[in-house]
């Protein structure tokens, strides 16, 4: 009788406090929940780039993928874009291949901006920010870095330096 | 703890005031055993008042107790209270840490530190509700059980002590049969349910009122649940899109299932000479907006597609979305909640500044601009850079805010046959600038076109049902409980007497006017409350 008594309250209490738990926890982390998350895959896109190369996310399996969402307004972009590509030509011969994507901007504006920083990594508009909702991305610049198995290995927001960008790089370095 | 067996053979859990089924006194620590009794939850043993041994007892008898009840909801009143004296974090455009010093001072700032900008979704707050909820269950099951399984247990023939100390209580001598026949008609006529055993009458009504309370309760756990699925993912959705004239856009929190396509967004007036009626009204208020409408088709994805590439879309419904008359589809509801006007193309004329001859007009599309625009016979005008939300920054450079076109300016290379290698001019609205020397030629505004961006919010919830039917269930519960009243009352033959007790958890006017009725054409007595003599007595009347 008290044993059961005992068992009954037991469960009753853990029913509610796993109901309040559940409830705490998806409370407080829905503000930073990561739509994309480290050791994800990352989703597949495809996406044509201003010379007219489609590239498809999962085409670089077996190479690290440098993915850089950018817009040519924001300002902590046009400070890294030049490292980027710096960091670029160093590392495209050992496996790791830059994306980046512009969230829906013109073809002049982006263009323009490549030409004026000499940018040579493939550069792709995404004008309806398909990609940007898949990947959750806010705010720019954002840059995931992708390993040779198609997973997010890191996930950085905010301006990156030229010795930052180098260890990414050598991060996802097959 | 051993369970108590009464005088007349039954066995009580310990703790039991009064016998389940006699009622006799089985707690002699009551000391004034002549005062009338306490008939709470039938006098049954609560069983948090009875074990309290391990922690999880602990636990559960802190929240059994209605005391601590009553101090979770005030405590969430005041609470509550606080989150409305500022506006919420959710209603405000401005970041919060800015917002609250900036309109509010120190007060505000205090405010924001305090973190009662975001009151109703704090962890503490949280918690409380969910205390609130623990409190609720235990409560309502420590409560109901017992008091379930004491009221089935009640004998017909109770305790002469159980009787004599009810409130509404009468001894008469000398009973005939045809009394006793009359008041059992009687009884039965008013709808009671009348049990007898050896010549004793026990007459219920209205027993189910008594679960009112907890019927309430459910109802209240209910609607709580339902607040609870909404931090289901998928569960809840609120969230605003805007979608252009002329495009298509994909639904939020739809897994890139459905697109919407904006045709048109409408805005309409109340005309003054139209609508008569309102004639003065709409004079001393100016505009008055009639209507804000956009006209959308849906779209559903039929494609496997991967994000990016082009998706293949098959047409579900036309709809005409305005105020209050939302797009429904797969519990997905649409509404029609904003609107913005956005600059699509400017138009410029090439001039000669001192003729002022144009050789040609260019028209630039704000969101797609080209790099070149021939206008024949030698003259181009070329955008050396395009800035969509223009200002100039820190180093005093032009530069763009935002991707938005709210403030386009641009750098144009007007080349002409006059002048092959071009003039380089900065024109920005209402603004231009030639960076070397006196230009011949400008770039002469004309006009410029707008589209209009509709603001839909995007909702779903998944949880309504269960806040339906707590609501649903919580008003059966007030309804049970308050407009019913458990009566029962006892006739019986004690020492050659007849007793009458009677007992209602309310309404107490009620009973002693119905035992009226029920004694009429009898010769019994009307039995006192003995409570309202006591009263009187004290009173000293």
């Amino acid at each position: 009788m008290k044993k059961r008594r005992l068992v009954m309250r037991t469960i009753i209490l853990l029913v509610l406090g796993a109901a309040v738990a559940y409830s705490l926890y998806s409370n407080l982390t829905k503000d930073n929940k990561q739509k994309v998350a480290i050791g994800d895959k990352a989703p597949d896109f495809v996406l044509v780039d201003m010379q007219g190369n489609k590239h498809r996310l999962s085409d670089y399996r077996g190479q690290g993928v440098f993915l850089n969402f950018w817009g040519t307004w924001c300002p902590p972009c046009k400070k890294e874009m030049p490292y980027i590509n710096n960091q670029y030509l160093q590392y495209k011969d050992k496996g790791v291949q830059v994306l980046s994507i512009d969230i829906q901007e013109p073809k002049l504006a982006v263009n323009q901006f490549a030409e004026r920083y000499k940018l040579d990594f493939p550069i792709m508009i995404d004008t309806d920010k398909e990609v940007m909702n898949v990947y959750g991305i806010d705010p720019l610049p954002a840059t995931f870095l992708i390993d040779k198995n198609g997973d997010v290995v890191k996930y950085h927001t905010g301006e990156m330096t030229e010795n930052m960008i180098k260890d990414f790089m050598e991060k996802i370095k097959p | 703890m051993n369970d108590v067996k009464c005088e007349c053979g039954h066995v009580n859990p310990h703790g039991t005031v009064l016998c389940e089924a006699c009622g006799k006194v089985l707690d002699e620590q009551e000391k004034n055993k002549k005062e009338l009794l306490d008939m709470r939850y039938e006098g049954s043993a609560r069983r948090s008042q009875t074990y309290n041994k391990t922690i999880i007892d602990k636990i559960w008898n802190f929240f059994s107790s209605v005391k601590v009840g009553v101090w979770i909801i005030i405590v969430i009143l005041v609470a509550s209270t606080l989150g409305t004296i500022l506006p919420q974090e959710m209603y405000i455009n401005l970041p919060a840490d800015v917002y609250y010093e900036q309109e509010y001072g120190w007060f505000g700032k205090l405010y924001y530190q305090l973190g009662l900008h975001d009151l109703y979704g704090s962890w503490w707050y949280l918690l409380l509700i969910a205390m609130l909820g623990t409190s609720l269950v235990i409560c309502s099951l420590d409560r109901v059980v017992p008091l379930y399984k004491a009221l089935k247990a009640q004998r017909v023939t109770r305790h002469e002590g159980f009787l004599k100390r009810q409130r509404v209580f009468g001894i008469n001598d000398n009973v005939d049969e045809s009394d006793l026949n009359a008041i059992k008609k009687h009884l039965k006529e008013r709808r009671y349910h009348v049990r007898e055993e050896n010549g004793d009458l026990l007459a219920e009504k209205g027993r189910f009122s008594r679960w009112g309370p907890y019927v309430n309760h459910i109802g209240l756990i209910i609607f709580l649940f339902g607040g609870m699925l909404r931090f289901i993912p998928g569960f809840y959705v609120n969230e605003n899109l805007w979608v252009k004239e002329g495009e298509t856009a994909v639904v939020p929190e739809t897994s890139e299932q459905f697109y919407l396509q904006n045709n048109q967004f409408i805005l309409q007036h109340y005309d003054k000479d139209k609508d008569k009626t309102f004639e003065k009204a709409i004079e001393e208020a100016g505009e008055v907006v009639k209507n804000y409408q956009s006209n959308v088709v849906l779209y559903k994805r039929v494609s496997d597609n991967l994000p990016g590439e082009k998706p293949k879309l098959e047409k579900v419904k036309e709809y005409k979305v305005r105020v209050n008359h939302p797009l429904t589809f797969e519990g997905y509801s649409v509404f029609q909640s904003s609107y913005r006007s956005e600059l699509k193309a400017m138009t410029f004329f090439l001039t000669n500044k001192t003729t002022n001859q144009s050789f040609g007009e260019l028209k630039i599309d704000l969101e797609d601009p080209q790099a070149k625009y021939d206008l024949g016979n030698g003259y181009s005008v070329e955008i050396l850079n395009y800035f969509p939300d223009f200002e100039f920054n820190k180093d005093g450079e032009p530069t763009t805010k935002s991707r938005v076109p709210n403030n386009p300016a641009f750098v144009f290379k007007m080349v002409t046959p006059d002048i092959p290698k071009g003039e380089t001019s900065f024109v920005a609205i209402k603004q231009t600038i030639e960076p070397f020397g006196d230009n011949q030629f400008k770039m002469a505004f004309k006009g410029i076109d707008t589209k209009n961006v509709s603001g839909f919010t995007v909702r779903k919830d998944s949880s309504l049902w269960a806040i339906i039917l707590g609501g649903i269930i919580f008003m059966i519960g007030v309804i049970q409980g308050a407009y019913w009243n458990h009566r029962r009352i006892w006739v019986q033959n004690k020492n050659g007497q007849v007793w009458i007790a009677a007992h209602t958890n309310k309404n107490w006017y009620g009973i002693k006017k119905e035992i009226e009725t029920i004694l009429t054409d009898t010769k019994l007595d009307i039995p006192d409350d003995q409570l309202q003599l006591e009263n009187s007595d004290k009173g000293g009347v």
